[in-house]
């Protein structure tokens, strides 16, 4: 992941400020964390449909997961309120153990599908958990076309 | 990538907008009012304290030892359980960053089209269906985001909460999503440990009148009549609040949706959220998952004295526009928070226990020039609505 940042830090000399393309939360089902499959239409000629859908499908099913009510979550639950909630100070609770997962998940999806293509995820823990920020980074030329292409535009907003 | 920068790395929470208290380097978050609290502390404490001194060596001796040990177990649950609810995060979202609020301006002015001037423009509502409900968002101001469903903003301490439930002074924070469970468990123990120590109070009075006298046991133990007065008062409000609260659970509604009439019976819409089952909703309450804090008060961030000569990096752990803006946003300026002047939700407060803090809105009704409510135009939609406002603007219409 480093050497992905580090690969598209080099080139933004060339590209020009990210815009920002904001997955928004569905709630059809509830509170429960689960996003829209939608595909944006700024990302049309980005990225195939069906591999941005397949991100978000896989993340809401994590979500989906986390928040599971079944029979774990109630153990936790009750053990935990059985030592005043103290054990959480020293145990990782079944929804913090997901978000690392997910973490994890986001991270590898960068570095296989979307650096490749100029795009980047952003973890929606990092966005208050309201939308999937995906940063559109213009196309890398070289450095002499986007500096020629600046110049040109300089140009014409003279006249 | 070289830039000349002199970071100074900071806490997240240093940087976090909004009226919260950060202590021991952002791992406790309360509000910034804490008199009250401390309040509460001193009561428990005192009282617990005053129990351990005077009833306990006798109770201990005459009746049983394991009168003490149940207290001082009981004492320790409710301290436990307030300093959860009162130092954890209820649930605060964070404030939209610049892209997204602009994303959020662009989408709303898609949505509206042009307004002639002059006109003010609609309310900024967004309509969701949640299980086959219509329930309607509202935009935040403040923080610049569509709330999410039963999301509200605290103008005490000035941040949207998730699963808002109010703001209580009596814990120096607002109830939301993340310490909803802590904060009822802490008034179900403090009935608990109120009745525990006014039966013993009684009982050790009794017992003991019947050896000494009356007024002798009084002037032995002269805390009795302390703590059986504070238990006295304490009982009425904290057990009528528990009941209250044991009421909401089972049917999976806040405090703020049950204060504004969300669901109830004149409006058609039902509560999208319970489960219609008494049993899962305090399941679903109580034992549900424990969400985690979505603000990382303790990560580190750079400083804005950098100044970085890339563009926004995607790094995970910088902000480099620190939100400070607490305005209300730019581009409306004659806009403010559309729930903000609600006189009548006051009165509605006032009529519940004592011991929960009036609407949250309250706080702001002074400062702000007070204008008419702003959903002046109720949109035109056939769904049926949920905000209070709404149906405050229907009755000035029939009237």
């Amino acid at each position: 992941m480093s050497t992905e940042f580090h690969n598209l830090q080099e080139l933004r000399h060339s590209v020009s400020v990210a815009t920002k393309v904001f997955i928004q939360r569905d709630y059809s089902q509830g509170t429960t964390c689960r996003f829209q499959t939608k595909f944006p239409s700024e990302l049309d000629s980005r990225i195939e449909r069906t591999l941005l859908e397949d991100t978000v499908k896989t993340l809401n099913s994590y979500y989906a997961e986390a928040e599971k009510m079944g029979g774990q979550s109630y153990m936790e639950g009750c053990l935990a309120c059985a030592t005043a909630y103290l054990i959480f100070l020293c145990m990782e609770t079944r929804y913090e153990k997901m978000l690392k997962k997910i973490s994890g998940y986001i991270q590898e999806q960068n570095e296989k599908i979307y650096a490749p293509r100029g795009l980047l995820l952003t973890d929606p823990i990092e966005r208050g958990m309201r939308v999937i920020e995906v940063s559109v980074f213009e196309d890398r030329g070289s450095s002499g076309s986007s500096h020629s292409s600046s110049v040109s535009s300089g140009g014409i907003s003279q006249r | 990538m070289s830039a000349v920068m002199m970071t100074r790395k900071v806490r997240k929470w240093e940087k976090l907008p909004g009226k919260n208290t950060f202590c021991c380097d952002g791992r406790v978050m309360m509000a910034r009012q804490k008199g009250v609290f401390y309040l509460t502390l001193f009561l428990i404490v005192g009282t617990c304290s005053l129990f351990f001194a005077f009833e306990c060596p006798y109770l201990a001796i005459h009746l049983s030892p394991a009168i003490p040990v149940f207290a001082i177990l009981l004492f320790f649950f409710v301290m436990a359980m307030l300093l959860r609810t009162s130092f954890s995060d209820p649930g605060v979202l964070p404030r939209a960053l610049p892209e997204e609020a602009t994303f959020i301006e662009m989408e709303i002015e898609a949505t509206n089209g042009n307004v002639p001037a002059g006109q003010r423009p609609p309310p900024r509502i967004r309509n969701v269906q949640i299980n086959g409900q219509i329930v309607k968002l509202k935009y935040c101001y403040t923080c610049k985001i569509f709330r999410p469903p039963r999301a509200s903003h605290c103008s005490i301490c000035d941040n949207c909460v998730d699963r808002f439930d109010h703001h209580c002074p009596w814990v120096g924070n607002c109830v939301g999503k993340r310490n909803y469970r802590y904060f009822y468990l802490f008034t179900l123990s403090l009935s608990l440990l109120t009745i525990y120590i006014f039966t013993f109070n009684i009982v050790h009075v009794v017992m003991r009148s019947v050896n000494s006298g009356f007024v002798k046991t009084l002037q032995d133990t002269p805390g009795t009549v302390l703590e059986v007065l504070v238990c006295f008062f304490t009982l009425w409000s904290v057990v009528g609040l528990t009941g209250f609260h044991t009421y909401l659970i089972s049917l999976n509604q806040t405090t703020n949706e049950d204060i504004k009439g969300s669901w109830s019976g004149k409006n058609r819409v039902q509560n999208p959220y319970s489960h219609k089952n008494i049993i899962n909703n305090c399941c679903e309450v109580l034992c549900g998952p424990a969400y985690p804090s979505v603000l990382d008060r303790r990560g580190l961030m750079r400083d804005d004295l950098s100044v970085p000569t890339s563009a926004a990096e995607p790094a995970t752990n910088s902000n480099p526009v620190p939100q400070t803006t607490k305005t209300t946003a730019p581009l409306i300026p004659n806009e403010h928070t559309p729930d903000d002047a609600k006189p009548s939700m006051a009165d509605a407060a006032i009529a519940h226990a004592e011991k929960r803090s009036p609407s949250p809105r309250e706080d702001k009704l002074p400062t702000l020039p007070k204008s008419s409510p702003t959903p002046t135009k109720v949109p035109p939609l056939a769904s049926p609505e949920t905000d209070a406002e709404a149906s405050i603007i229907a009755k000035d219409k029939a009237l």
